[in-house]
């Protein structure tokens, strides 16, 4: 069943992405392609597997709690479109709630 | 009632980036993983889960073999990932209680997850804000989630209920639990009912809570005003509110009505936990008395009184200390006098033995008990054992009921003016007239001048 505008402009809205006039329809044919790609995945049969969310077999790789040295503020703020006093700035969250 | 905790950790829940200070330099307490770059892989911290463990254990909790941790996706600037790592479906423990004199309250669920980052927003106000600015030396510090049941019923309990979790916390050592730093954070959710039904409305969240008395007025306050809202003809909207403290009031922060879609699935990077059985219960043995069964010990082996043996059973080293003490000294209720009175205050701990020998100095009657609480204090600083600084000082007490009197009788012939006060009913005057007394002479019991002076007066 393809996306309703509604479901798309709801994912929008969490991804916190702007549509454009127009890109409602756009998107709900693209992302329906996609699941119904994914979507295909229910034929096969699993009433006998148990429900698996990890399918490496490790478990419990614990870490001791003996600190290691991270990153400089000077590093971390490298890549930052913008930074000031050693915080990073974002525009504000003000419409987002 | 959700209470958010720091767990006693050297290193974040995910990566070694050491847990910063209040006050360090903004994101100077991070690296690739807790900020969520690409091709990071976090690594679960074996401390902050043991402290999980003991806290579910101390709140009788049931430890299940399997957990997993979820992402809990949404998009802020608090958490560059996108996704907050939490628990949702297997949580670490469920089904607790914690017993507060004689009422339980029960616990849902004690979790682990990571804290997130601090954005602090440019002007006054949020809604003023043209930028804000963001630091991640808390992102992914290691929190604690204890979710009780609905059964706190007002302020005072959910109070107590809080400080009842500090205490243990404290006691089994999973958390230093200061309110003030942060590292307990109590989240109140608050919904009335009519008298007479069982039918709560709808609930508010309240946050920025930083003490135990803001928790308290937060949550009068909140349950005033949803009554007014429902007794005007209103409805209570379910949503976010944060308490003000300047303006002590409650302020809706966001709207809950387009329910939040968090859109959990299983953490792919974590693999799940085994919780082996052998583990929990070393961990079970290896936990001290807790703070409720040694309060009602203190009651019953020691004949303390209620109010001593529960603010004795709060803080660990104390009871431990007065335990010892109160054996060493044989006078229990005089033992408990001066571990609340004096070594509580004062932050310091003396040994045993040298509280013992204080307690008995001044309950023979050897020194008095202002020079007890120097010794007490001299002995907590470094300065030897309460006898030998006695002696040293040559400390004794003025038991001469002679000597005491004519100290008594010049301080009130010195003073006519005071007297004459006192007489006329200012009766606080009573204290200068006894540091008169203690001024000619330091040896003399302040109680011993204070009962002589006002026999004399009166």
């Amino acid at each position: 069943m393809p996306l309703t505008r509604d479901q798309v402009r709801h994912v929008a809205q969490l991804a916190r992405i702007a549509l454009e006039p127009g890109d409602e329809e756009f998107y709900a044919e693209q992302l329906s392609g996609i699941l119904e790609h994914i979507d295909r995945l229910q034929e096969v049969p699993t009433d006998d597997i148990p429900p698996t969310a990890q399918v490496v077999e490790v478990t419990n790789p614990l870490r001791d709690d003996v600190p290691r040295p991270g990153l400089t503020q000077e590093e971390a703020l490298a890549n930052a479109p913008a930074a000031v006093n050693g915080f990073f700035r974002v525009p504000s969250i003000q419409d987002e709630a | 009632m959700e209470v958010h905790v720091q767990p006693r950790t050297r290193t974040k829940m995910f990566c070694g980036c050491a847990i910063g200070q209040l006050g360090d330099p903004p994101n100077s307490n991070v690296c690739e993983v807790c900020m969520g770059m690409p091709g990071v892989l976090p690594v679960i911290n074996k401390a902050a889960v043991e402290a999980c463990l003991k806290t579910a254990l101390a709140l009788k909790c049931e430890i299940p073999r399997h957990t997993k941790f979820d992402r809990k996706n949404y998009m802020y600037p608090d958490l560059p990932k996108g996704y907050q790592i939490s628990q949702y479906d297997l949580p670490m423990s469920v089904n607790g209680v914690l017993e507060l004199d004689g009422r339980q309250v029960r616990i849902r669920r004690v979790h682990l997850e990571e804290d997130t980052g601090k954005l602090i927003h440019a002007g006054d106000k949020l809604h003023k804000a043209r930028e804000s600015f963001v630091d991640l030396n808390r992102a992914g510090v290691p929190l604690m989630e204890i979710v009780s049941e609905p059964d706190i019923r007002s302020a005072d309990e959910a109070r107590d209920y809080a400080q009842a979790l500090r205490t243990l916390l404290r006691t089994i050592g999973a958390s230093e639990a200061e309110m003030e730093k942060g590292q307990l954070r109590a989240e109140p959710n608050i919904s009335i009912r009519r008298y007479g039904t069982d039918d709560l409305g709808v609930k508010t969240e309240l946050k920025n809570i930083n003490s135990f008395r803001a928790l308290h007025r937060a949550i009068e306050f909140e349950v005033k005003r949803q009554i007014e809202v429902v007794e005007a003809g209103g409805t209570v909207v379910q949503e976010t509110r944060g308490w003000s403290e300047a303006e002590q009031r409650t302020f809706s922060q966001r709207s809950k009505e387009f329910a939040e879609d968090y859109r959990y699935f299983p953490e792919p990077d974590l693999p799940p936990l085994e919780l082996d059985r052998a583990w929990i219960e070393d961990l079970r043995r290896a936990l001290p008395e807790l703070p409720g069964s040694r309060r009602a010990r203190l009651i019953s082996d020691y004949g303390l009184p209620a109010a001593d043996a529960a603010s004795i059973a709060a803080d660990r080293d104390l009871a431990d200390l007065f335990e010892a003490a109160a054996r060493a000294s044989g006078d229990n209720k005089r033992t408990a006098n001066w571990v609340i009175g004096e070594v509580a205050p004062s932050g310091k701990s003396p040994t045993p033995d040298h509280l013992a020998e204080v307690v008995t100095l001044v309950a023979t009657g050897k020194i008095t008990r202002d020079q007890g609480r120097e010794v007490l204090a001299e002995s907590m600083n470094g300065g030897g054992s309460p006898s030998e600084i006695v002696a040293k000082r040559g400390l004794a007490q003025v038991s001469d009921p002679a000597a005491v009197r004519a100290a008594v009788e010049a301080v009130i012939a010195e003073n006519p003016k005071a007297v004459q006060d006192y007489r006329a009913g200012k009766v606080r005057v009573l204290d200068f007239l006894v540091a008169q007394v203690l001024k000619r002479d330091r040896q003399i019991d302040r109680s011993l001048a204070n009962d002589l002076l006002k026999e004399l007066l009166s």
